[in-house]
């Protein structure tokens, strides 16, 4: 690994941050969006007197560690696409960057999109609607980091496709991670869910973290058997995808396909 | 002229049913300028993108520097690059910003000097801080040239450098590229479908056609052997032959 070349990567994303006005909406302007809408649906839901203990505190949790996950996935596919866009790609696997070096590079991508887009829903919540979601504790370093993780899996799937298929899947980039949503019993406990999606809703890590999340707000405990099981989950599916990501990378290759992707 | 630099050896690349390179094997000088000939179709560009490392070959090996580029990719990359009108640099970046970050790439050192003098050699300054979306094709062919250029490779891959681009350009071009190779010794290899240029600027040239090479020698050699007046009617009379079959 060359952090230069990380580095060098890198730089390239921030400096199309550095002047578009329509990057930076897409950290500012859709999750505050979000934010407002959810925060008016529990209220709503407060003063209609709907029996739910901790409104405000699911949903707007829940919504901003959604957030988290989906901004990690999209920080490395849409970083793919812009290269895609660009038709970049020769450039960057012509030089000595090798495939592990950009993964990481886009992973820390989708890290920084996370700081920026974490941060400021959680100011939003705490200004608009008096949640704060540091009062979730200790246990919401851990949520964080393995919705992130999460995050980068699906990303680097999404990606693995659009590599594949081309222009064709690149709607995948941001319609990727809802296919996950259900399963992942973002706002609403898992024993909502018919058994047959329950039980592969245990496979899936964000569906721990979300229902380690309520489990946090409602008895007040830190979720140990949540969060080994999503830390667990997260790394023997991180280690698949990358190696997934590797095989599609040769075959893309092999095919001729990493010179035509994007036309 | 001494060591092959680059020993590509019965390379071969299938698409499905479809022989895009058959058997090929050539090799490149220290210090010699390779031209690469061929109608549309004929394997130069897919041979091109196999010594890049960017297409696998179904079979045959490629050496450079002496290390196979199947196992010494990085340390071999390092020392290669190449530049086309066919490609792209990022949009939104500035012409500077761009090249920066393919010196990061290519780990090279006191980046900012290096890009000034590769934009004084190349008379980029009055475009060093545009947006590269904002550049004509003469000053992108320039731009892709100086990002090939300033990693100061040993080995150039020239994919038709000078296609659609005005005279004057392409013979600014040709004259940069011809200094440039002989005061840094390099190697190139260069695909052109301009005859003339491909005389001016090889000290030997391959022809390929449906994958194989037909042809290979100085310019001189082979429009003897084909007995023409010159490569043009050549490439005219190698491609009209390979149309008939």
């Amino acid at each position: 690994m060359n952090l230069g070349r990380i580095g060098g990567l890198l730089s390239r994303h921030l400096y199309l941050y550095k002047r578009s006005f329509a990057r930076l909406l897409e950290i500012f302007y859709w999750p505050f969006l979000d934010l407002v809408v959810w925060g008016f649906i529990t209220m709503y839901l407060k003063e209609a007197g709907v029996s739910l203990h901790g409104a405000v505190a699911f949903f707007l949790g829940a919504l901003i560690l959604w957030d988290v996950l989906f901004r990690a996935q999209q920080g490395i596919a849409v970083s793919f696409l812009e290269e895609m866009w660009a038709r970049n790609l020769m450039n960057l696997f012509a030089s000595p960057l090798t495939v592990g070096e950009y993964l990481v590079s886009t992973m820390i991508m989708s890290m920084l999109k996370v700081i920026a887009v974490g941060s400021l829903m959680m100011v939003f919540a705490w200004v608009f609607y008096s949640y704060d979601m540091l009062k979730i504790g200790i246990s919401l370093f851990p949520f964080i980091l393995n919705l992130v993780v999460s995050g980068w899996i699906i990303g680097v799937l999404t990606t693995s496709i659009i590599m594949r298929f081309g222009q064709q899947a690149e709607v995948l980039a941001w319609g990727m991670v809802f296919l996950f949503q259900p399963i992942s019993c973002v706002f609403y406990p898992l024993e909502v869910l018919p058994p047959i999606l329950q039980s592969i809703a245990w496979m899936v890590p964000p569906a721990h973290i979300f229902e380690g999340m309520r489990t946090v707000l409602v008895d007040g405990a830190m979720p140990v058997d949540h969060i080994l099981w999503a830390t667990g989950l997260n790394l023997f599916f991180l280690v698949i995808i990358v190696g997934w990501f590797y095989h599609t990378f040769n075959v893309c290759k092999d095919k001729g396909m990493l010179v035509r992707v994007g036309e | 002229m001494s060591k092959p630099i680059v020993e590509v050896r019965n390379l071969t690349k299938r698409f499905d049913d479809f022989t895009a390179v058959d058997d090929v094997s050539f090799d490149i000088q220290e210090g010699e300028i390779l031209g690469l000939l061929g109608p549309n179709g004929a394997g130069k560009t897919t041979t091109i993108h196999m010594l890049l490392g960017l297409i696998t070959p179904t079979s045959g090996t490629i050496h450079m520097f002496g290390l196979d580029l199947a196992q010494h990719r990085e340390t071999i990359l390092r020392q290669v690059n190449f530049s086309s009108t066919y490609i792209s640099m990022p949009f939104s970046l500035t012409v500077e910003e761009n090249l920066k970050v393919i010196a990061r790439l290519y780990s090279l050192q006191n980046i900012q000097k290096r890009i000034d003098e590769i934009i004084e050699k190349l008379e980029m300054g009055d475009i060093q801080y545009k947006l590269t979306r904002k550049l004509s094709s003469g000053q992108m062919s320039r731009l892709t040239l100086a990002k090939a250029i300033m990693t100061e490779p040993k080995v150039l891959f020239l994919d038709e450098p000078t296609a659609s681009l005005d005279p004057d350009i392409v013979n600014k071009i040709k004259i940069f590229l011809k200094e440039y190779q002989r005061t840094a010794g390099l190697s190139i290899l260069y695909t052109s479908h301009n005859m003339r240029e491909m005389e001016e600027m090889s000290n030997r040239i391959i022809f390929l056609q449906h994958g194989h090479i037909v042809a290979e020698g100085t310019s001189d050699q082979i429009i003897q052997r084909y007995g023409q007046r010159d490569l043009e009617e050549v490439f005219l009379k190698l491609a009209r032959e390979s149309k008939e079959k």
